[in-house]
């Protein structure tokens, strides 16, 4: 016989039955919540973008919609990138861009094959920088084995843009029969990540120059398609994988738990930090789990090929310090909870804004 | 990382854990204070009430700068940011706070220029750079803050920046504590009291506590070791018969406070006769503002303020939460109406509210999660 739930284990079941009610934009006008890819932008996207858009291959709202064409599975993404500044260590605005939607392609098991790259330019920037913002471009693409295959440019007057804001628009191709996504992870699965989180986040905090703090970070922005590929090759029990962006891994875990109606435990003590990152968090009052990466691989995998999954993962360059993490569980669904580094418990909830603004 | 992980080590969080479940007595309840948000935010960051017996419950106290900023200053704030050529300067936890028709946040999407600093420090470099706008920095903090705003008021008069103010709603610790003493819902054993704001205080202002009150204080650190090893400081007093103001947080708090901290608050601010405290209402001589010959830099002066004092929405019980009455999940609006999102009381706004802190850290009974996390 179950005991009859406290008045605080009734209160707390009125709060998830009322989280999980279809979500209401209420604010008259667009904040800088509304980016942060935490609570707000996902009441933003659920609330008027499905809602004016709705059809089959949205709905998920995954990173990537997928689709057959003629017998082929392909998959199509879009990613816009306002990072400031455009340029800091280990990367830049033009490598993101190629990076991002190349990643997000890639978590979805299609092989990225082309981009599109669309310029909104502010009058007066530099023609050096864009310059080296197309090399940089080119670069990337080459390494992640895409073409950028058409475009667009559009120039705004003085003040109307920051320099140079970037879309890309990527297309992959299966040629794998795999279904991944939330909705295939279960309990008992495995959680993994493939490296140190939060590094780019913490770069380019600190590349603002506002914190008058100095370390040798830098960004981890890079393709991940190789790295998913040594993994998909080694087993076939991914279940889904994401790339932690802005949000950081705390935000993907909390998407993934809601949308699997799973629990997710995540341990503190295994999750790879680097100390620049962790002492930066420690004086700016972030979590790492919420700092964003670009070049991070966050896989969910049957948890007895967990093992398998880390192996290979280890041994790709970009996986070297890939670590099991956390496990999945059915109870309580939609929670994602953290062992802390002390010994306690508590949960790792969706950020409603984000401290730190145009990260990507 | 050196100087942090020695005080979260988990090996003696479970000795402290076993010298407190050896001193509570299993016939009492204990209901200890935390003084302090950043307490708050460090018990449920670390989840430190697996470390105590389900006879000690810590509840929540009013030393969250943001929690308690009454709606009326946020409107007079925004009355500011509004006028033509101001930059309004504060620091992220404001951003979100209500006011009468909207936070920070919303004031910035209509148009208002509202940026986040680290630093009044920071708000006076930003002065120096836009020398035709006239930027306000938005104070707020305890005495853990008050110095450094005083510091950076000397540095403006010492170079002359005209065109820098400061909105200043500094608060003192003592007269919320007395506050909360005096009221007749009162059921605490002891405090654990304020850490950072003891480093520019001292220990001797909480004599009274233990004197008048007959209650235990224990000033502590933020570790979470900290706040194992001042619970048990609170029950060792209470095993033993005593009753004073100790000082487990040494490695930073001198038992004078940082006198040169207090002389710069004293040459640059007094005490208000009385300010309005969210939920705990008109507490006199609780507040610092600008003395006279700083009346250039203070933007309550400069900017004429509407200064209306607006009441809490009906439903907020932020004021039973601040005091310690109620707890977050014992609101009745407390995650259904009141959320992160869209917040109706502070207490749900700043990572040190106790709302706040509840909803994102801990939000689940033991019971329900100890399969799970087993």
């Amino acid at each position: 016989m179950t005991a009859r739930p406290t008045r605080e284990q009734q209160v707390l079941d009125r709060i998830e039955s009322y989280r999980r009610r279809k979500t209401v934009l209420r604010e008259e006008r667009i904040t800088m919540a509304h980016g942060a890819g935490g609570k707000a932008t996902q009441t933003l996207v659920q609330a008027l973008f499905l809602e004016a858009f709705r059809n089959p291959l949205l709905e998920p709202l995954e990173d990537q919609a997928v689709f057959g064409v003629n017998g082929s599975r392909l998959a199509v993404t879009t990613d816009s990138f306002v990072v400031s500044p455009l340029f800091f260590a280990g990367g830049d605005i033009g490598h993101l861009a190629i990076n991002g939607t190349v990643n997000d392609l890639a978590v979805s098991g299609a092989r990225p094959l082309y981009l599109t790259a669309g310029f909104i330019l502010e009058e007066g920037f530099a023609t050096a920088d864009l310059e080296r913002i197309a090399k940089s471009m080119a670069r990337a693409a080459e390494a992640a084995g895409v073409a950028i295959v058409t475009g667009d440019t559009k120039v705004v007057q003085r003040g109307k843009a920051d320099g140079c804001f970037i879309n890309t628009t990527g297309i992959g191709l299966f040629e794998r029969d795999i279904q991944l996504g939330a909705t295939q992870v279960r309990p008992g699965d495995a959680v993994l990540v493939s490296g140190p989180i939060g590094d780019h986040g913490i770069t380019i905090m600190l590349a603002r120059g506002e914190l008058e703090l100095v370390s040798q970070l830098t960004s981890d922005t890079a393709p991940l398609h190789g790295l998913v590929e040594s993994l998909l090759s080694a087993t076939p029990s991914v279940r889904a994988m994401r790339d932690a962006t802005r949000g950081g891994v705390a935000t993907i875990l909390n998407e993934i738990a809601a949308a699997a109606g799973v629990a997710m435990v995540v341990d503190e003590n295994a999750v790879p930090v680097r100390d620049e990152v962790r002492g930066a968090c420690e004086i700016l009052g972030i979590d790492p789990l919420y700092a964003a990466c670009e070049g991070r691989l966050v896989a969910i995998v049957a948890g007895d090929a967990a093992e398998t999954a880390l192996r290979a993962m280890r041994t790709h360059p970009l996986g070297r310090e890939a670590a099991i993490i956390g496990s999945v569980r059915e109870d309580p669904p939609g929670l994602v909870l953290l062992k802390t580094q002390f010994g306690g418990t508590r949960i790792v909830d969706l950020l409603v804004g984000d401290p730190l603004p145009r990260i990507c | 990382m050196r100087f942090v992980d020695e005080f979260r080590d988990r090996r003696l969080a479970q000795e402290l854990s076993a010298q407190i479940a050896r001193l509570a007595r299993p016939d009492r309840e204990y209901r200890f204070m935390e003084v302090c948000g950043g307490h708050t935010h460090t018990i449920y960051k670390h989840g430190i009430q697996d470390f105590l017996p389900p006879n000690i419950t810590l509840v929540h106290g009013p030393g969250c700068p943001v929690c308690v900023i009454p709606m009326g200053r946020v409107d007079d704030a925004i009355h500011i940011a509004r006028q033509p050529g101001v930059i309004m300067t504060c620091f992220g936890d404001m951003m979100r706070v209500p006011g009468s028709t909207g936070s920070f946040l919303d004031a910035s999407a209509e148009g208002a220029d509202i940026r986040m600093v680290y630093s009044p420090l920071d708000a006076l470099k930003l002065a120096r750079k836009n020398r035709d706008r006239q930027v306000v920095f938005f104070a707020i903090g305890f005495e853990t803050t008050a110095p450094s705003t005083a510091l950076t008021l000397l540095k403006a008069a010492a170079e002359n920046v005209t065109n820098f103010s400061v909105f200043c709603n500094h608060v003192t610790i003592v007269p919320a504590l007395k506050a909360i003493l005096d009221s007749p819902d009162l059921r605490l054993d002891g405090f654990l009291g304020p850490g950072h704001v003891s480093t520019v205080i001292g220990c001797r202002p909480y004599q009274f506590v233990p004197q008048a009150f007959q209650r235990p204080v224990v000033v502590a650190g933020f570790e979470p070791l900290d706040i194992l090893e001042s619970v048990r400081l609170l029950l060792k007093q209470l095993h033993e018969g005593r009753c004073e103001v100790e000082n487990q947080y040494t490695r930073v708090v001198p038992w004078e406070g940082n006198t040169k901290a207090l002389e710069v608050i004293r040459n640059t601010m007094e005490l208000r006769p009385h300010f309005e405290w969210r939920g705990l209402g008109f507490i006199s001589q609780s507040a610092l503002r600008l003395r006279e010959p700083f009346s250039n830099f203070d933007a309550e002066r400069i900017f004429q303020v509407p200064g209306v004092r607006v009441a809490d929405p009906k439903a907020c019980q932020c004021g039973e939460v601040l005091k310690g009455v109620l707890k977050p999940w014992e609101c009745k609006v407390f995650g259904t109406a009141c959320t992160p999102e869209t917040p109706i009381g502070t207490c749900m706004v700043s990572s040190e509210g106790a709302c706040a802190a509840y909803y994102n850290f801990g939000r689940f009974t033991r019971e329900r999660v100890a399969e799970a996390v087993r």
